[in-house]
């Protein structure tokens, strides 16, 4: 049954975007008119270093805070956070709710049976595609890996549109935006890569577009059932 | 980057149309923003006409202290400079302040223990300043997570503490905080706390008015003690501290001013009254006989449990307690009524809050206190422990 609000924790490395990820999928919920709060887990700020972030999606208020501890849905953007335990939970999947998704960007399956069993007795359903190499081939580099994940979390979900995540991505890389230093840095490394912003941004819709198509097609296939309810457009947002 | 101009009757000296608080919080129209804490800080700053903030970095307050300074470099503070250490910092606010000048600064956990001497030297001088504590666990072990201990220093300093639950409190509360300090017969520091990360980081909607408007500039002469006089207490006793001769007059003196400091904290009542809306908000079903008292984000995690509950069939209440120092005391006892059971929810392993609330309870209500449940060092407090907590101490039919 569809949820009134969801939770999604998002365990990666230090670099690959979880963090940006989390707040362009608040942002894309926000503009469909849900509640949306997202917020990053911090630890020392390293690259490759355990990288945690949240995002909380619903048609109700939401006022949960912190750390994700019973997530509906896990998105793992590094096999390391699987195979070598950076994660800020152990195992990875540890507290995911009955019905739940696992995402995860691989290119070989990871789970042990005792994974597998446990998943499938909570009916959590689990993708593994190597969404790096499908950055690589939509963008032409592994730091969209972000940009398919968030395209792979709404295909699944299927309740957030394509123009909200596109609205999301415009917001983060068009306003000005307060960011770590690290994160600044990455910010410029990708901008010169593509020269120009807007180059960027379409680079960054593409591949998570293709993403969506991805999961949604997927979703369809393993009969996923609807994890969010629809959007009732109650959040105070001036219809457009 | 804003031109700086002369400030005239109508303008601040960045062109801003200045305005009353009335207006601020409470008239100018509003428009949805999604930021996070330490980017709503700026511009809660940013439309209170600040004449000087000083800084020192520490997590998580940095990225709100650097975001002041971006500020000063668009000409909208007046003069912005980083400290040498939060003792530093601490006292060059007090100084910016004594002169007369409108003044706010940031910390965090070991920042703010390492400043302590001077938040009680804040209070017994008068000055209106306002801090902005992110609160964040205190050393050793090393954490930077949200972990509200160092609150429990705080308390008997002699400074206002206001408690913001979220980013859109944050942005209200610090403005009102400026004008309620600022009050002739108030006119104490003000320390506006909110939990580390759990509103600092966190990315959230929000409603803020225009940034074409600030509030009306800090007027010292009308202080109750005049800038920088050091021939009139406090800043004679800073000079020529006569307190330190050992006699009646000095202990008088000393003892006079401890509690003139207090009386002062509790004047602020009706001001904050009106401009917080109450010291205590409730939410939840008004006769619930299981009531949770609670401030900053674990008002947010009991109204999650408290929804919970409900589709369990256990009807709850929140009081979020929205001022410390003044302790809401009278407020809480009225919204007690009828309540057999409370929960007190916490960041930290003392239970500072449920220590308040049990005096603010003592011989004046019977219901069963329960300390918790609680949690520290930075762990979230996820609503499934509320729950279970309330479950083990209750009896609930068909539990």
């Amino acid at each position: 049954m569809a949820k009134d609000s969801i939770k999604v924790r998002l365990p990666g490395l230090g670099g690959q975007g979880a963090v940006t990820a989390a707040h362009i999928a608040a942002t894309a919920a926000d503009t469909d008119g849900y509640f949306a709060v997202s917020n990053p887990f911090f630890g020392a700020e390293k690259r490759m270093a355990p990288s945690e972030s949240y995002a909380r999606i619903g048609t109700v208020p939401i006022y949960d805070r912190g750390e994700v501890i019973y997530p509906d849905i896990v998105m793992i953007f590094h096999p390391q956070v699987i195979t070598m335990g950076k994660s800020y939970t152990m195992p990875f999947y540890a507290g995911i709710k009955d019905n739940g998704l696992v995402i995860i960007n691989s290119d070989i399956d990871l789970l042990t049976d005792v994974d597998k069993k446990i998943l499938a007795d909570k009916n959590v359903k689990v993708l593994t595609h190597d969404f790096t190499r499908f950055a690589i081939e939509q963008a032409g580099t592994e730091l969209a890996t972000n940009m398919a994940m968030l395209g792979a979390l709404f295909g699944a979900l299927g309740t957030i549109s394509k123009p909200a995540i596109e609205e999301g991505i415009k917001d983060r890389f068009l306003k000005k935006y307060t960011a770590s230093g690290g994160t600044a840095t990455l910010d410029s490394v990708i901008e010169k890569k593509f020269k120009k912003k807007q180059e960027l941004i379409e680079k960054n819709l593409l591949t998570a577009s293709a993403a969506y198509d991805l999961t949604a097609a997927w979703a369809k296939e393993v009969g996923l059932e609807p994890i969010l309810e629809p959007s009732k457009h109650n959040n105070g947002n001036v219809k457009k | 980057m804003a031109s700086i101009k002369d400030m005239t009757d109508t303008h601040n000296w960045s062109g801003q149309k200045l305005v009353t608080a009335d207006h601020m919080l409470f008239e100018a129209p509003r428009e949805k923003h999604f930021m996070t804490g330490s980017e709503v800080l700026k511009e809660a700053v940013k439309r209170c006409t600040v004449d000087a903030s000083v800084s020192y970095p520490i997590t998580p307050q940095s990225e709100a202290a650097h975001l002041i300074g971006e500020l000063w470099a668009e000409g909208y503070v007046g003069t912005y400079f980083r400290g040498e250490n939060e003792f530093g910092v601490m006292s060059e606010v007090a100084g910016c302040a004594m002169a007369g000048a409108r003044t706010i600064t940031t910390t965090s956990g070991p920042g703010t223990l390492r400043a302590m001497e001077n938040f009680p030297q804040w209070s017994g001088t008068r000055i209106p300043c306002q801090l902005i504590l992110m609160a964040r666990g205190i050393n050793s072990p090393l954490t930077i997570q949200p972990d509200n201990l160092e609150v429990s220093f705080m308390l008997e300093t002699g400074c206002m503490i206001w408690y913001a639950e979220n980013v859109q409190e944050l942005f209200d509360m610090s403005i009102a905080a400026f004008i309620v300090a600022e009050k002739p017969d108030v006119h104490v520091p003000i320390i506006t706390v909110v939990d580390g990360f759990f509103v600092s980081h966190t990315r959230e909607s929000v409603m803020l008015p225009a940034d074409d408007i600030a509030l009306l500039p800090y007027e010292p002469y009308k202080s109750p003690l005049p800038p920088i006089d050091s021939e009139t207490p406090p800043g004679r006793f800073l000079r020529d501290p006569f307190v330190m001769k050992s006699n009646y007059i000095s202990y008088a003196t000393h003892a006079s001013w401890q509690w003139e400091v207090r009386s002062a904290v509790e004047r602020s009542r009706p001001y904050a009254k009106h401009f917080l809306k109450g010291l205590v908000h409730v939410t939840g079903t008004p006769d619930a006989e299981i009531a949770f008292v609670t401030c900053g984000t674990a008002s947010h995690q009991a109204k999650e449990a408290e929804r919970e509950l409900m589709k369990h069939g256990i009807k709850t209440k929140v009081i979020k307690l929205r001022t410390i120092r003044p302790f809401p005391k009278e407020e809480l006892l009225a919204e007690l009524e009828g309540v057999k059971h409370i929960f007190v929810p916490e960041f930290n392993v003392v239970g500072w809050l449920e220590k308040e609330v049990k005096t603010a309870l003592h011989n004046n209500h019977t219901a069963k206190v329960i300390g918790g449940p609680r949690v520290a060092g930075g762990m979230s407090l996820p609503a499934e422990a509320i729950l279970k907590e309330v479950f083990e101490h209750i009896n609930v039919e068909g539990k």
